[in-house]
């Protein structure tokens, strides 16, 4: 970027071209002083205090709106500067409260720190009487508008920064405001309190309920999903009392969602923790010492065989954590047999592009969706389960870049689309291979990139064939021209990103499906360039660091195979032990099974619940119950918990010291803010003793540093990443060296695996379908205000506010077919079981199709999912299954 | 509220919005079109209006409330306007306007729920010698006081 020089009241200044008068003073350290100008928005220019004199222009520009130029000479201090802005502060004041001592936003004010460089200490103006009432219903931030001086500020962020557009300046003159649609309160409105607007509010207007100061902060890694914002932890007296985003990265740049800004302190402070071991005393639960309950694991863990323990493993645990109980597993138990979350979530992702690119990871980074000409996002909500991602996305779509939204649901990011194919639930492959047919016939494929990079390409040619427009259209739903325009528009928009998430793993064909984008991206050649690629985005905060860290029943660490020799002998070497043979272990959907047969007898869960997120629940449930032994290692006694013989009290992540690596591979620091609570214990120490007492020499750590240096000895991707190196911000794998910064972008020179490979597809439909006597498709996903089986967020009460229950969102018209009618209770029927919840009519629904989170134990709706697997990924079809709704008579 | 039935007013935007396209300089000709045909904006035809144009909902009801001629309530059979002059205040307004509300139970800008009434302030009626003034469809009732709210706008008190 070329730079400018400028003189500022005489001083001599070096700015950036296309920089305003305002950012340029700014950046010399030279104080303007603005009310409505923020580094987040586009200028605006309406309060008028930042006005200048410069040299050459007439009147009194406003520095935050006019661009700096070479040899501009610019006056800040002038007499009639400053009696323009004191004009301007004596009109604010007039009808602004006088209360600032007892005000919320004392000492943070900025109207309170503009009138005091100015120096006014009265009211010039007669006092004039506004009175509004004040809006309450958040339950984490009010606003009172008798504090409001109309700067605009936060209607701007929810627009400009969120892309919700919850509220807007209504009314004029005297009767101006800010307002919700309708002028209803936030709680009626589709504010999603994620508080963006809160935060640059310059008064008292809108307002944290929480105002307490922090005595220390803490930087760390959210807890909740996948995008890893950083935030900082604020201390007060042992308790984390508030929460704020960190400006200076490259994931979250300041923004956070509500589960962030919110939802990530209560639960730690909760009455409810678990503060003891617990051991199963005749049925009941004891509290024991932590080395009664240890001993007891141990030697309890040692009668079994190899073969008949299985591990679970947690995509909510640090790096360290997960490398820990897998090399508790293999080297200490002598098991394959671990798993985690991901199986549930993006197994395919990981097979399907191993298949077609090498490495299954999302291929670009978060920074890069500015950069995309067109993003093409399917099976993805992305605004309700990676909400900062969101953000991103509407804020290149407001700059120009494209956007085709392929769901069959009305999501949030329909609004913004340019394209929105609506696909029936289960269609996709025959969607993105319809789109791949058309881009062919019209010769729109990247032919050079294709002859370069790629391989295969006849088959996928060949196969094309069975994709005609009219067959797409009769399988997806959704009319040819849209296909054709989705596929012009993806294809001619260089460069264009794909995004996907449950909505396409969730089948019983998830590889396929990932395996359809990939051929899509390849044949356009969008791998390998800044704003292009194959982005799955991961769903907990660290299941990608999980499944780095080998806890799969197939990989060790970084991927290396369990079946090659040489990997066994390596990881011996490295650990110093003999390791069991080179055959995977089983998979968690498999891990039920075997279970429920009686094959496994003994389970070791760290951080999950799978009584919730396994589909068929009920049978995942019987299959514990049959278990001889089952520890449980978590923060709250969840539903899985309950039925364990053991339950070891982990910490949250403000307790412990670790790392996370996000959705983009970028590996982040957890840190320490607060001491345990209680007598619980950091996880990754629980599973150091278990290792010890049964006679390992492998756990002797001090603390999750020197975890992550023996980490970095045996993971090539993971071989240049350090504690120290960490100090500076996160790293993305692949890091091989010491000196390497990391890889922001995948696949730039080459695939990993040499040549990117074109798969044929054919089209698979869904494993059940609706009938006659299961007519609608129950189709599952998440909501923004809770996490995975909510263990987290549930103990959040402001949370609950939002979303206290789960809803049946029907069609309209299937709901009157029915006699169904908003809120009532229904129960909601598959081959598998039943549910009962309240109905929520919504056009976001399509007809046919019914909706439901799988956040609520009261209402556990993967009772009725259906648990069929794809081959390649044993995921189970969480997203595609039939049902029949019925009201329920019995209530009201 | 909503006065006119569901299938009427989607018939009518239907109509509207037929002949417009999805950009954003059309919101004031469209809003101003379905203002013609239904006397008032009602919140479902200002849903579907930002649907159409990809607008946030509160941006429509933003540009709308800035504008003085959209309305947001159907208009009642009768209409009572009240003087917020300067004349009309010193001489008791306030008072006037209190009672009204009280007995029709609603605000400047609403219409009763039985669309009866309703009910507007102007800046001023040009009649300052009869302050304070209060005109109720066309006629001029001028130095109002609380009873005489009562005798005109009858015994109907209202909750
Ligand atoms: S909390 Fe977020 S969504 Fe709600 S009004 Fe503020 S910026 Fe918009
Ligand atoms: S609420 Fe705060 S940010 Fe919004 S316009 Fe008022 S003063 Fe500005
Ligand atoms: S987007 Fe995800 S990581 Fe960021 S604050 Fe929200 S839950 Fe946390
Ligand atoms: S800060 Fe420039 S006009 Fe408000
Ligand atoms: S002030 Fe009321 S009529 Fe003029």
């Amino acid at each position: 970027m070329s730079e400018i020089r400028l003189i500022i009241n005489g001083i001599k200044v070096k700015a950036n071209r296309g920089a305003t008068v305002l950012e340029a003073a700014q950046a010399a350290g030279i104080y303007i002083p603005t009310l409505c100008a923020d580094p987040d928005l586009e200028p605006y220019g309406s309060c008028r205090l930042c006005v200048v004199e410069i040299e050459g222009m007439r009147g009194l520009p406003t520095a935050c709106t006019t661009p700096a130029t070479d040899n501009m000479v610019v006056h800040t201090e002038t007499p009639a500067v400053n009696e323009v802005r004191r004009t301007v502060i004596d009109l604010l004041i007039a009808d602004h409260p006088m209360d600032c001592l007892t005000c919320r936003k004392n000492q943070q004010c900025e109207l309170q720190k503009v009138a005091a460089y100015l120096g006014i200490t009265e009211r010039r103006f007669p006092r004039t009487n506004r009175s509004f009432p004040v809006d309450t219903t958040n339950p984490f931030f009010d606003l009172d508008r008798n504090y409001c001086i109309l700067c605009a500020k936060c209607v701007r962020t929810c627009h400009e920064v969120t892309g919700v557009g919850a509220i807007d300046l209504a009314y004029r003159g005297y009767t101006a405001k800010v307002a919700t649609f309708g002028d209803k309160p936030f709680m009626e409105s589709i504010c999603k309190s994620c508080g963006e607007c809160v935060v640059r509010c310059p008064v008292a207007a809108l307002v944290p309920k929480e105002t307490r100061q922090p005595t220390r902060e803490v930087l760390t890694t959210c807890p909740y999903c996948g995008v890893g914002c950083q935030m900082y932890l604020g201390i007060r007296d042992g308790e984390i009392i508030s929460v704020r985003g960190d400006r200076d990265n490259q994931v979250n740049m300041g923004r956070l969602c509500v589960k962030g800004r919110f939802g990530a302190t209560e639960f730690i402070h909760h009455p409810e923790r678990l503060s003891s071991p617990l051991v199963r005393r005749n049925g009941e639960f004891a509290e024991v010492s932590w080395e009664e309950a240890l001993d007891e694991v141990a030697a309890r863990l040692r009668r079994y065989q190899p073969e008949e323990i299985a591990i679970l493993s947690s995509a909510k645990c640090t790096n360290e954590e997960n490398y820990l109980l897998q090399k508790l597993g293999r080297a200490v138990l002598g098991t394959h047999n671990i798993d985690h979350c991901a199986r549930l979530c993006h197994s395919p992702s990981v097979a399907g592009l191993a298949t077609t690119f090498g490495s299954g990871a999302m291929t670009n980074s978060i920074g890069d969706i500015k950069d995309a000409a067109c993003i093409f996002a399917i099976g993805t909500n992305t605004t309700e389960a990676h909400p900062v991602i969101g953000f991103e996305m509407k804020k290149a779509v407001r700059r120009g870049t494209k956007l085709i939204v392929a769901n069959p649901r009305e999501i949030e990011l329909v609004r913004h689309a340019d394209i929105w194919l609506r696909q029936r639930p289960g269609s996709d492959v025959a969607l993105l291979m319809g789109m791949c047919r058309v881009i062919v016939d019209e010769g729109l494929f990247d032919a050079a990139f294709i002859a370069e990079r790629c391989e295969n390409f006849d088959a996928l040619k060949s196969s094309l064939q069975a994709f005609d427009l009219d067959f797409v259209s009769r399988i997806t739903g959704v009319p040819q021209e849209q296909i054709v325009a989705a596929a012009r528009l993806y294809a001619t928009s260089r460069p264009a990103a794909i995004f996907y998430a449950m909505g396409i793993t969730q089948h019983s064909h998830g590889t396929d499906n990932v395996i359809a984008t990939a051929n899509l991206a390849m044949l356009t050649g969008n791998v390998g360039k800044p704003g292009s690629g194959i982005n799955p985005l991961r769903g907990q905060n660290n299941v990608q660091g999980a499944c780095d860290m080998g806890a799969l029943p197939n990989v060790y660490p970084g991927y290396q195979a369990v079946t090659s020799e040489a990997v066994k002998e390596k990881f011996e070497a490295g650990w110093g032990c003999s390791l069991p043979p080179t055959k995977p272990g089983l998979a968690v959907t498999d891990v039920f099974e075997a279970a429920y047969n009686g094959q496994i007898k003994a389970m070791y869960i760290m951080g999950e619940n799978p009584i919730l997120s396994e589909p068929q629940a009920k049978h995942a449930e019987e299959a514990l119950r049959r278990l001889e032994f089952l520890v449980v290692q978590d923060i709250f006694l969840s539903e899985t918990a309950r039925l364990a013989h053991i339950v070891l009290p982990g910490v949250t992540f403000a307790e412990k010291d670790g790392t996370f690596t996000n959705t983009e591979r970028r590996v982040q620091r957890v840190r320490r803010a607060i001491a345990p609570i209680g007598n619980a214990k950091p996880d990754w120490w629980i599973i150091c003793q278990i290792g010890k007492k049964m006679g390992s020499q492998g756990f002797n750590f001090a603390g999750p540093s020197q975890i992550m240096d023996e980490i970095a000895r045996l993971t090539p991707s993971y071989g240049g990443i350090s504690y120290r190196r960490l100090e500076k911000g996160g790293l993305q794998w692949p890091c091989p060296t010491k000196e390497h910064p990391g890889t922001p972008i995948l696949h730039t020179q080459a695939f990993t695996r040499g040549k990117g490979q074109f798969m044929p597809l054919e089209f698979k439909p869904s494993m059940e379908l609706p009938d006659d006597e299961y007519p609608l498709l129950l189709t599952t996903g998440r909501s923004l205000f809770h996490f995975h089986t909510g263990t987290m967020s549930r103990k959040v009460k402001g949370l609950n506010v939002f979303r206290g229950e789960e809803l049946v969102e029907i069609n309209p018209q299937d709901a009157e077919a029915l006699g169904i009618a908003d809120g009532d209770t229904v129960k909601v029927v598959s081959r598998r079981g039943e549910v009962t919840a309240k109905a929520r009519l919504t056009q976001a629904s399509p007809v046919g199709v019914v909706f439901m989170t799988f956040h609520f134990a009261e209402s556990p709706t993967n009772q009725l999912t259906n648990p069929a697997l794809d081959p390649v990924a044993r995921i189970p079809e969480l997203k595609v299954c039939a049902v029949r709704v019925e009201k329920n008579g019995s209530s009201g | 509220m909503i006065i006119l039935a569901e299938t009427e007013v989607k018939d009518k935007l239907d109509e509207i919005l037929s002949h417009h396209s999805a950009n954003r300089d059309e919101l004031i000709p469209i809003l101003q079109e379905v203002q013609e045909a239904l006397g008032y904006l009602p919140q479902e035809a200002m849903q579907k209006v930002a649907r159409f144009l990809h607008l946030p909902e509160s941006a429509v009801f933003g540009v709308s409330t800035f504008y003085a001629q959209f309305k947001f309530f159907p208009t009642g059979k009768k209409k009572v306007r009240l003087c917020r002059g300067t004349a009309c205040h010193v001489r008791g307004a306030p008072h006037i306007l209190e009672e009204v509300e009280k007995r029709l139970g609603i605000k400047p800008g609403e219409t009763t729920d039985d669309l009866e009434y309703s009910l507007e302030t102007i800046a001023c009626f040009g009649s300052c010698a009869l302050a304070p003034v209060m005109v109720v469809d066309d006629n001029v009732y001028g130095r109002m006081t609380p009873k005489k709210v009562a005798q005109i706008l009858g015994d109907k008190k209202r909750d």
